[in-house]
């Protein structure tokens, strides 16, 4: 059923491709022609609701960020899963669906907030979970995971303070592992980029 | 003459009306609400705008809570997250375990066995009784029926003690592995159950006669807050709330996991989406939990509680590490590179207590997920706020926020 829906999709525009996907059908778009793909999932086969949006840094692949939306149909109650690649610029860009589910709203605001990418047409882009003087994108793969020196959010406290948003000391924290390359650099470690042995601790200069 | 004074003293009353509305008229109150506040459940912080006592404007601001926990996630090891899993919705830590795991079974092709799957099934409706516990106990309480609060606050505590004896923590359980589960039933805690439950089911009514036909409770949640059908769909509200506005949409029952297809129970749907509607979904959702984990209790399953064939995944048991050499390797290859778990990607949604709790893993092969993306039902759920306290009274803004019932554990992640 749903391979024959998939089908008939990938049939009948030109502008999908299908997504490897091991559990609900997928598909690539252009995000040129997202919107008026999107809308279409909703009108015309009830996939109502937008479950879920996010990004994803490819980092060192072209282009860089992907931005996948998860649809649910409370009718027919599947899944479906759109995938559209930003077009390679700085900032990364991405009309919004603002327009076509209000949740979008916080949703985009989420991964602009941690990916950086620019929803063009959305109504009030900005910063949700950072604070919005935040310098940095934090889920994008070349932000460390300690985090880095920034500003803090309110600039009384700071200059009361003399304080600084500092990376976390990472020596002798929680274990964490490193995906991917050589084993020992895999296994759970107290230890990551940022700080460590054989690193100094980074200084505002560097960043 | 004497008629001719009274009207005199009266005034014109239409005038005077006039004017007075006009003297309130621009003057706008901006205050804060939170991010410490006892009605917002949290660290929420609302900004709201007010014209006399009339809500015109509120503006949510969230991540007062933000620990990165999707960054940590690509930082570690599978079964290194499921601890972080306990603090996302730490009301309900147990189901964000199970939802977890069932995520990363799903990416790996993995099948539990039938009793897993049981032991599963009681413990994420423990936690959903559990969550809609305190739910209704503080939604009480922001309507100002303290009395609730100590009724369902004594009840969580049994629950607390049965989740202790079950994997040793009240509150941060940690229970589920990817494959399985930390440790089988201790011994007789069904039977602790089966107690607990005896003695819980005439406190619900108990609850339900303090309040549902409360005149006071009634006056101030009837009509209020209400979210319409389309609405709740646009924004992407899941959960009770959905289903107070008329949607009969649960994940157990449409895209039913871990074997709730076994199970008969009652998917209990609003017909007016408002804060009323919101508690008595909750309440009846309590009753259908206890009628899960009866009928799970009366048919659960002998067997083996964790996959055996995933040996690449599933550590294997501590005494055969001590003893042989195989499973010793193969301890030391979990621990150091983490369960192996095919490239691809997936998508899993499991209905807990508040919503649709949803993980998106895309892996690229190895014990590390490339990225997870935690889709959580409390910040959805929070989206619509600007939209639902609009045109409110200040004094419903608690009420309707107790009915949301919300984590900011979850939402801000």
């Amino acid at each position: 059923m749903q391979d024959e829906f998939l089908k008939g999709l990938l049939e009948s525009f030109d502008y999908l491709e299908e997504r490897p996907s091991e559990d609900w059908p997928a598909v690539n778009c252009l995000s040129d022609r997202l919107l008026g793909f999107l809308k279409k999932m909703r009108d015309q086969h009830g996939f109502d609701m937008l479950s879920d949006l996010t990004a994803i840094d490819r980092m060192e692949e072209s282009p860089r960020f992907t931005v996948v939306y998860h649809l649910y149909s409370t009718q027919e109650h599947t899944f479906f899963r759109i995938a559209s690649d930003c077009a390679e610029a700085d900032p990364p860009a991405m009309p919004s669906a603002t327009g076509l589910w209000s949740g979008a709203d916080w949703h985009e605001r989420e991964a602009f907030d941690m990916f950086g990418i620019i929803f063009t047409g959305h109504p009030n882009l900005k910063r949700i979970l950072m604070w919005d003087d935040y310098p940095y994108h934090p889920l994008r793969k070349d932000f460390p995971l300690a985090g880095k020196e920034a500003d803090l959010p309110a600039a009384d406290v700071a200059l009361t303070t003399q304080e600084k948003v500092r990376p976390a000391p990472m020596m002798g924290g929680p274990f964490h592992s490193k995906s991917g390359g050589h084993m020992s650099e895999s296994e759970p470690r107290g230890s990551d980029e940022s700080w460590s042995e054989k690193h100094e601790k980074p200084s505002s200069e560097d960043m | 003459m004497a008629n001719q004074d009274k009207q005199i003293s009266i005034g014109d009353v239409v005038n005077r009306s006039v004017e007075f509305e006009e003297d309130l008229k621009g003057e706008i109150m901006n205050i804060n609400v939170g991010p410490s506040h006892p009605s917002t459940h949290g660290v929420l912080r609302l900004k709201v705008q007010l014209d006399g006592e009339v809500v015109t404007e509120v503006e949510p601001v969230v991540g007062y809570l933000h620990r990165g926990d999707e960054k940590i996630a690509e930082n570690m090891t599978y079964n290194q997250f499921i601890p972080y899993t306990d603090r996302l919705d730490y009301i309900a830590p147990l189901s964000n375990n199970v939802a977890y795991v069932l995520a990363v079974e799903k990416l790996a092709g993995l099948e539990v066995p039938p009793r897993c799957q049981a032991i599963r099934v009681i413990c994420c409706e423990l936690a959903r009784i559990s969550s809609h516990l305190l739910g209704v106990g503080v939604y009480g309480m922001d309507t100002g029926a303290l009395t609730v609060f100590m009724y369902t606050f004594t009840e969580r505590e049994r629950l607390y003690t049965l989740f202790e004896q079950l994997t040793g923590a009240r509150f941060t359980t940690s229970y589920t592995r990817i494959g399985g589960l930390t440790r089988d039933l201790p011994p007789g805690w069904l039977g602790n159950v089966i107690n607990f439950l005896n003695q819980f089911e005439p406190v619900i009514e108990e609850i339900d006669k303090l309040m549902t036909r409360n005149r006071i409770f009634y006056d101030r949640t009837v009509g209020v807050g209400v979210i319409t059908p389309e609405d709740a769909i646009s924004y992407g509200v899941t959960g009770p709330n959905l289903r107070a506005s008329g949607v009969a949409c649960d994940l157990r029952k449409t895209n039913p996991y871990s074997g709730y297809e076994k199970y008969e129970f009652d998917v209990p749907v609003g017909s007016a989406g408002d804060c009323y509607d919101r508690w008595l979904i909750r309440m009846e959702e309590i009753r259908q939990s206890v009628k899960i984990v009866r009928q799970v209790i009366d048919s659960i399953p002998d067997g083996p509680w964790y996959a055996e064939e995933a040996r690449k995944i599933y550590a294997p048991p501590k005494a055969k590490i001590l003893t042989s050499m195989e499973e010793l390797i193969q301890n030391f290859m979990l621990v150091t590179e983490g369960p192996q778990i095919r490239p691809g990607e997936v998508y899993f949604e499991a209905e807990n207590p508040k919503g649709a709790l949803g993980f998106y893993i895309v892996s690229k092969g190895g014990g590390i997920p490339y990225r997870l993306k935690i889709r959580a039902p409390s910040f959805c759920n929070l989206s619509i706020l600007p939209k639902l306290l609009k045109g409110c009274m200040v004094a419903d803004i608690p009420v309707i926020l107790g009915s949301i019932d919300f984590v900011l554990g979850e939402c801000d992640r």
